[in-house]
């Protein structure tokens, strides 16, 4: 069975390396994509939207469809993700505390759970250190990446970046706060309710920008319509257009990232993760 | 493009594509995947293509290699079933 797999894999690899000599070779100016396309949208992307970064032009605006069904694509991953993990059974098991003055670790059975007080802090079951160093160090730096993302996602018009670099960022920003501390504290601060809300929250602002387009006269996601509205020409407008549908990506990506983390981490019961 | 620095990062992420086939440990497939995914990256930003370089950086390299780890963590070594 091996030896049957071996050569298959050889036969199709083989095929698929005598396949990419009929590939132009790479940056080949004569090549049929930077024929007609590429040179378009090399030439008109500042004149037609004044965004300086030409990927960020043909993302959100030449080929807008796309992207806000990739959007659409990552909010239905989010989806998936918690219909197969979820979990809204709590575990049975004993629960463990840790006296905060102390580091004394209690064993607690599962009916005399203690009330919420600062003298006593829950600990996960399986991996609890008392990592001073490491929890302080990443609660300062969570908010400088967070920020980064901000710039990433508002700057995606001069340099590389957008929404989907922007939004995993800010996401990640959570799962640092979520594996330096627990899963608790992550979801002290955006909770399972906000994170689904902002899910949705953020594919209903890219195709509200494209419905608007609609409304205002023009056709679907094209932003030469909202000058109206901003009070701007319409090639600011749609480099405006652009960057709010680029916040509505990033807000749906940053969500779906937090969301398969803590389903994933914690069996889908969100109580304690990694 | 530099040939000789493509050379070698196309030769490391053969090695690591193997690597993450043949290692016995999740964990280490799960950070093999990670090497991988930023070697990708490095490829990407040496042909020009910063954003998607970027893009395989956060996603690939970062958030992708969590979510493996986060996953391999909740396997046990045995079955249960």
């Amino acid at each position: 069975m091996k030896a049957i797999g071996l050569i298959i894999v050889v036969l199709v690899g083989a095929l698929l390396l005598y396949s990419t000599e009929d590939f132009p070779s790479w940056g080949d100016p004569a090549s049929p994509a930077s024929v007609h396309v590429a040179a378009h949208h090399l030439k008109k992307a500042i004149p037609e939207t004044s965004v300086p970064n030409v990927v960020t032009a043909v993302l959100a605006d030449y080929r807008g469809y796309d992207t806000m069904f990739e959007t659409s694509v990552i909010f239905c991953a989010g989806l998936g993700c918690f219909v197969l993990l979820r979990l809204f059974k709590k575990r049975d098991d004993d629960s463990y505390y840790r006296h905060v003055a102390t580091g004394i670790t209690l064993h607690i059975k599962k009916d005399k759970i203690p009330d919420a007080s600062s003298e006593f802090e829950r600990i996960d079951t399986l991996w609890t250190p008392y990592d001073l160093i490491v929890k302080n160090v990443c609660r300062i730096l969570a908010p400088f990446v967070q920020l980064f993302a901000l710039y990433v996602i508002a700057h995606g018009h001069h340099s590389p970046g957008g929404g989907f670099q922007g939004g995993v960022i800010l996401g990640a920003s959570v799962i640092l706060i979520a594996i330096s501390h627990d899963m608790r504290t992550a979801l002290g601060r955006i909770s399972e309710k906000t994170v689904h809300i902002l899910m949705a929250v953020g594919v209903l602002i890219y195709s509200g920008i494209g419905a608007l387009c609609i409304l205002m006269g023009r056709n679907f996601l094209d932003y030469a319509a909202l000058s109206r509205i901003l009070f701007t020409d319409k090639i600011e407008a749609r480099s405006l257009g652009i960057f709010g549908v680029e916040v509505g990506v990033g807000i749906t990506v940053m969500a779906v990232m937090i969301s398969i983390y803590n389903n994933l981490s914690s069996e889908g019961r969100q109580d304690e993760g990694l | 493009m530099i040939w000789e620095l493509d050379l070698v990062i196309l030769i490391l992420v053969i090695i690591a594509a193997i690597g993450a086939i043949q290692v016995k440990d999740l964990l280490g497939c799960a950070i093999l995947f990670g090497a991988y995914s930023f070697l990708m990256c490095l490829l990407w930003a040496i042909m020009g293509a910063v954003d998607v370089s970027f893009t395989e950086a956060s996603v690939g390299a970062g958030v992708s290699t969590v979510f493996f780890v986060a996953a391999v963590f909740r396997t046990t070594r045995r079955t249960k079933d």
